[in-house]
């Protein structure tokens, strides 16, 4: 069941669009040899799906060591709901609300009058970005936050007990016993950008699409599934190539420990 | 070569309170330089949280830390000459053996070079009886095995003093007696201060120059391992280092020799704790202080007739449980060259127990 529309999809990726859009029977790479008239939306997914992630990593990072490590107990619970509470309204609502704050009539208006000069923010990568790292941001905070709070915190007075200064025992004990914490919160993140499409649509005005964009104009739009599909396979490829990439990465630097656990 | 008057660390009327748990209660103690000293007492009396103290993980509540004369209260644990065996080990599950114990090497600065580090290492795997585990992870290694790496993490810096809480835990006889001498050599060695935490009242008398006995939060007794032994302050401390017989009664005449009257006998022994008059107290006899006999006893000894309960052989002693009608059930420790004259006891059989006239120690019961 799980795989079933997976197979459908790979099968329509080899067929040509019925004279009436959908699908009609065939067997070609034509599709596959047209993805090139789609590079934009790839071009865009690709680099803005690791920037979004990188970004969402570096405000997440110090989020959650504040909220594991910093935050006194009463505080912790009040903070995560805090950072758990966007989530509760629609991303599209959420999207909104950001279409006003960084149109015409927002930030730039604000900025203007502070007599900056006119910048232009919405529907532009930035606005995408911003958009990206508001809505994903509880995703990564979360596993980074659950391997701090496990993190044993004897071994930081033991790093400090045998002289390494507050730096070197976040260096060399914090961090790297977090990285379970931050590969989950990359993958998840990274995984869910690359068929994000309703963030590039609100945001990026049409002018920033993702592969998910691509795939909702060519599925309900102009109605070629086959090509669609041809899209969707390539995506699914990617994806498989990154998350093979990762599950390298985790094992190679867990070696087996039964002390964290990965996804 | 043990200055008497050569602090190395002091703590001051410090007390540690956490909420109303009171875990250090105005503790006093100065560390002599060179020095092996034990803290010995029962689970939860305070022994973690004094190193803690000292080891600068816990600031106290009230009262002074000294590291060299100086006050360290809030002086951060990486900066202060000292290194701690913890309790519970607190390996890094992410690095090696090596890179474990090779830790505080690299924090060093100036940078000790490449070599030195193996080197020191591979000396400290030796001392711990772990050649060859270095390349080893923290979960591949047995409970015994990570504290003798802890142990290892810390004895490889030479710290001017360390500090080990319970190290040897975990170890199987042998082997702790195997780590107690090589903690012991290392001491002398390296002239390392060495401060001890310990449930284990024989490793304690057996490695320290001093014991120092908590309870509740506080010391109630410090002093050489044949001090506490012979001239217990208290009946905590009588109870807590070595076996000891309590026969309770109430003080008739009190002083240096202080006169007690138990189940109708009058006896009599040195008191070092004043006592007045009326104020319960116990007789305390170790178990060596007492012999047996088929025959009563000579002239010059206290004597009671016993039954017999119990024969515990421990080799070059046995001991007997007895029991008398008057005080109860004792403990007595027979030699074994007495045995071979008097004969051996069977449990069931009548016996005469007696000791020397003023033999032992009168305590208050509190
Ligand atoms: N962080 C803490 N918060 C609250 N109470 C604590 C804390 N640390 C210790 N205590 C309490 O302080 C008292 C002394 O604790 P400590 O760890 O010093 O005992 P210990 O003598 O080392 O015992 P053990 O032999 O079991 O290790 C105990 O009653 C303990 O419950
Ligand atoms: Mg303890």
């Amino acid at each position: 069941m799980l795989v079933l529309p997976l197979i459908v999809v790979f099968v329509f990726s080899f067929g040509e669009r019925g004279p009436a859009g959908g699908y009609a029977p065939a067997f070609s790479f034509d599709n596959f040899l047209n993805l090139g008239a789609r590079w934009a939306a790839f071009k865009n997914t690709m680099v803005l799906a690791p920037i979004g992630t990188l970004a969402c990593l570096l405000i997440a990072y110090p989020l959650a060591y504040f909220l594991a490590v910093r935050a006194s107990p009463k505080w912790q619970t009040m903070l995560l709901i805090l950072v758990i509470v966007p989530f509760w309204t629609s991303i599209l609502i959420r999207s909104y609300a950001w279409i006003f704050l960084l149109g015409g009539k927002g930030l730039p208006s604000l900025i203007a009058a502070m007599g900056l000069g006119h910048i232009q923010l919405i529907n532009t990568p930035f606005a995408v970005l911003v958009g990206i790292v508001y809505g994903y941001l509880p995703l990564m905070v979360f596993p980074i936050y659950v391997s701090l709070e496990r993190l044993d915190k004897r071994l930081l007075e033991a790093a400090s007990d045998l002289g390494a200064p507050p730096m070197n025992t976040f260096l060399t004990v914090t961090l790297p016993l977090s990285m379970p914490g931050v590969a989950t919160g990359c993958m998840l993140v990274f995984i869910l950008l690359m068929g994000e499409f309703l963030i590039p649509a609100m945001l990026g005005g049409g002018k920033v699409f993702f592969v998910g964009n691509a795939l909702v104009d060519l599925f309900v739009q102009s109605r070629n599934w086959a090509f669609g599909s041809a899209v969707a396979v390539a995506l699914v490829l990617v994806m498989l190539i990154t998350v093979t990439a990762y599950m390298r990465f985790t094992r190679r630097w867990a070696g087996g420990r039964d002390d964290i656990s990965l996804m | 070569m043990v200055g008497q008057n050569d602090p190395i660390a002091e703590l001051r009327s410090a007390s540690k309170h956490y909420g109303a748990v009171i875990a250090a209660d105005n503790v006093s103690l100065t560390i002599r330089r060179g020095e092996f000293l034990s803290f010995l007492g029962p689970s939860g009396c305070g022994k973690t949280t004094a190193l803690r103290m000292l080891a600068g993980f816990e600031v106290p509540t009230s009262g002074d830390v000294l590291l060299d004369g100086q006050r360290v209260n809030e002086l951060p644990a990486y900066r202060r000459p000292i290194n701690m065996v913890f309790q519970h080990y607190a390996l890094f599950p992410h690095l090696s053996v090596f890179d474990n114990i090779a830790y505080g090497l690299r924090q060093q600065r100036p940078r000790l070079e490449k070599a030195a580090i193996a080197q020191a290492v591979d000396k400290a795997l030796d001392t711990v009886r772990l050649p060859d585990y270095g390349a080893r992870r923290i979960h591949e290694m047995s409970g015994g095995q990570q504290q003798r790496v802890a142990l290892a993490r810390a004895i490889v810096n030479e710290p001017k003093l360390l500090l080990l809480d319970e190290p040897m835990a975990a170890l199987d006889k042998k082997l702790r007696r195997d780590m107690q001498i090589e903690l012991q050599t290392l001491q002398r060695k390296l002239g390392i201060t060495f401060v001890l935490v310990t449930h284990d009242q024989e490793e304690a008398l057996s490695m320290s120059d001093r014991i120092c006995v908590m309870q509740g939060g506080k010391i109630v007794q410090i002093g050489s391992p044949r001090d506490l032994y012979d001239r217990p302050n208290t009946r905590y401390v009588a109870d807590f280092v070595g076996k000891t017989n309590f026969f309770h009664g109430v003080v008739t005449a009190a002083g240096a020799i202080c006169h007690i009257e138990i189940a109708g006998q009058a006896r009599s022994a040195a008191a070092p704790k004043a006592l007045v008059v009326g104020q319960a107290a116990s007789l305390c006899l170790r178990p060596e202080q007492i012999s047996l006999h088929h025959a009563p006893s000579p002239e010059n000894r206290a004597g009671v007739p016993v039954t017999i309960s119990a024969r515990i052989f421990l080799g070059e002693h046995t001991e007997y449980l007895v029991q008398n009608a008057d005080l109860g059930a004792f403990l007595v420790l027979v030699p074994r060259q007495a045995e071979a004259v008097e004969g051996a006891f069977e449990p069931g059989q009548k016996a005469q127990a007696s000791w020397q006239d003023g033999a032992g120690l009168i305590l208050g019961n509190t």
